[in-house]
């Protein structure tokens, strides 16, 4: 064979293997695209026919023959009119709102200086206490749930909304302080020292510099405390049975549904009116989340 | 900011920080309790310790208390009954069986969780377009409240209207209603269903966070010494991201076996306590049966999983690490 010979089978060689990466990079974005479009189905897929039967009507629903995934009929807000006007959702809407912002609140005066104390202040003992309010976050409502009923009678506060504010901040302030860690400790300590040479004490230093800097952190755990009071249901079951001092969470699932009785289209759409707003906020804040909870459990 | 409207002293900057030197303490100044670390860092703590102390620890011995007595909603009087809650729990067959149940739910959901997590987070990795709305959507179920997710699955679990018979109708494999939540195992089947839908975003997103540590050098490295996806997959990315995949699986295994909620909605326990789990039956015993001194007892039996799990996560986090 030449030496041409032997080159062009070379070039061929190297063309085959080109075209074969190719050709499997071309099937991985396809499998990609495959599986995205798949998980976003499979995911969504209920709320999607959650919108389309909260928008039926109800000859388009009810009959046997109707088809349950898409329109027989033009769509109609009938029955979100229905929940808004003739339902205590809004009621219940406007509960989980106040709580929520109570807690948010309560949430921050308590678990920023704790974490500030146990990511700054080198304390002998701030890592095991980090391991306990781990723990902490880890125990759930269904644990305590039957003593606190007892505790929240004690306190006068059963039956009422503000069982609630008192007792949710147990379920947020151990997950916040944890977050709180993590962004803290990604503010360079260099900062806070300048501010005390220049005459701030270590309290003001951390109100007039640490705070402002931790904002985007703060800002988050707001949006995740909130969550996690609006998602909550065990104890606003269990502590609060008059209609219209229910949450929302428990308000629609005790009160929409009457025994055999489903409103569908309406139970649906108070699914979809909650659940949308709530991803969209918890989405723009998704990146912070991951970097808090990494941060918190890595940076030493 | 505060901080930069404030003039510097000439010959400050750079040098060693004056309170420092001084032991903490500013030059000229003289100390405050708002200076003091070691009266502060108790002092910042104090507000939430104190919260926690009171609203979870003094709960949880109560419960403890509570297990041993005979405390009803109607009778709060404490009467030390010693073991006699628990010896009526442990003859009761409807314990048994949700003690199974907590069992079976999470390790089948946590099993099915792990596989479609990891495969998720792969795609929530990859750049393409639309990965926004993707994102958005693959998220719904664990953003959304569970009482509110749970009520989208009653409908498509409804005896009669179901759009998931629907489609198993038009496509002709069923003829008439599967009837998902009357039949004691497609009650369990759909319990499972929904709790893995509820919790592999969540799965996904923690996983995903492992993804993205992994040094680039490592994943271009596998490239260049041509590994396929599966190679990269099994000799690169499984090893290096298991303790992330273990946390993400254990935080899904508690948040399935302490819920109650998806059990309540759906079936409330039934039929005849087929999906009945720990949580669900100590409600139905303690709050709703108002029989708090075995609803109290029935609940601790969730905390050696509890605790095995909590555990556990603190090991593999500690392999993180190491990482």
């Amino acid at each position: 064979m030449t030496a041409a010979g032997v080159e062009l089978g070379d070039r061929a060689r190297v063309e085959a293997r080109r075209r074969h990466a190719a050709r499997r990079r071309v099937l991985g974005r396809v499998g990609l695209y495959a599986v995205a479009v798949l998980a976003a189905l499979a995911a969504a897929g209920p709320f999607l026919i959650g919108v389309v039967t909260a928008l039926k009507q109800d000859a388009d629903l009810y009959p046997g023959s109707a088809n349950r995934v898409w329109f027989g009929m033009a769509p109609t807000v009938e029955h979100l009119r229905f929940l808004l006007d003739s339902t205590a959702f809004t009621t219940f809407a406007w509960n989980t709102l106040w709580v929520g912002a109570l807690v948010v609140g309560i949430t921050l005066l308590l678990s920023l200086p704790a974490a500030y104390s146990l990511a700054r202040l080198d304390m002998p003992w701030a890592g095991p206490l980090g391991i306990a309010i781990f723990f902490v976050y880890l125990i759930p409502p269904t644990l305590l749930f039957v003593s606190l009923s007892r505790v929240v009678v004690e306190l006068g506060l059963q039956d009422s909304t503000w069982s609630l504010v008192v007792i949710y901040p147990t379920i947020t302030v151990p997950v916040s302080v944890w977050l709180l860690i993590g962004f803290l400790k990604g503010i360079p300590r260099d900062i806070e020292e300048q501010a005390m040479v220049d005459g701030y004490s270590r309290t003001g230093a951390f109100v007039r510099t640490v705070i402002p800097l931790a904002f985007p952190g703060i800002v988050a755990v707001v949006v995740f405390a909130f969550t996690l009071a609006a998602h909550e249901f065990i104890y606003a079951l269990a502590f609060v049975s008059p209609t219209v001092e229910k949450p929302i969470s428990v308000g629609v699932p005790t009160e929409l549904v009457r025994g055999d009785v489903f409103f569908w289209q309406s139970l649906q759409a108070a699914a979809v009116f909650v659940a949308i707003p709530i991803a969209f906020v918890f989405n723009l804040f998704l990146e912070r989340f991951i970097s808090g909870f990494t941060m918190g459990a890595v940076k030493g | 900011m505060a901080l930069q409207r404030e003039r510097v002293e000439p010959g400050t900057a750079g040098r060693k920080p004056e309170w420092e030197r001084a032991g903490g303490v500013r030059a000229g100044v003289r100390p405050t309790l708002a200076d003091r670390e070691g009266v502060l860092a108790p002092l910042f703590l104090l507000p939430a310790v104190a919260y926690i102390v009171a609203l979870v620890a003094i709960p949880f011995l109560l419960a403890i208390a509570f297990s041993f007595s005979d405390v009803t909603a109607g009778d709060p009087s404490f009467d030390w009954v010693g073991l006699r809650n628990y010896r009526r729990i442990f003859q009761d067959p409807v314990f048994w069986q949700s003690l199974r149940n907590t069992f079976v739910f999470t390790v089948v959901s946590m099993a099915l969780t792990v596989v479609l997590a990891k495969a998720l987070a792969m795609v929530l990795v990859a750049d393409f377009r639309g990965k926004w709305v993707v994102r958005f959507l693959v998220l719904l179920p664990w953003t959304t409240p569970v009482a509110l997710a749970t009520i989208v699955w009653l409908y498509l679990l409804d005896s009669l209207y179901s759009p998931i018979d629907w489609m198993l109708r038009q496509i002709g494999l069923l003829d008439g209603n599967v009837f998902w939540l009357g039949r004691p195992g497609l009650a369990m089947v759909s319990v499972v269903l929904v709790h893995t839908w509820r919790i592999v975003p969540l799965a996904a997103v923690i996983i995903m966070a492992g993804l993205v540590a992994i040094p680039d050098e490592i994943n271009d490295a596998a490239a260049i010494d041509g590994a396929g996806f599966w190679r990269k997959l099994t000799e690169v990315t499984l090893p290096l991201t298991m303790p992330v995949i273990a946390v993400a699986a254990l935080l899904g295994a508690i948040l399935t076996f302490t819920d109650m909620t998806v059990v309540y909605v759906l079936t409330r326990g039934g039929p005849t306590n087929a999906t009945q789990v720990l949580p669900s039956w100590a409600f139905i015993r303690g709050i709703v049966g108002a029989d708090l001194a075995q609803g109290a007892a029935i609940a601790l039996f969730l905390f050696p999983l509890l605790l095995a799990a909590a555990v556990a996560i603190l090991r593999a986090v500690r392999r993180m690490e190491v990482l």
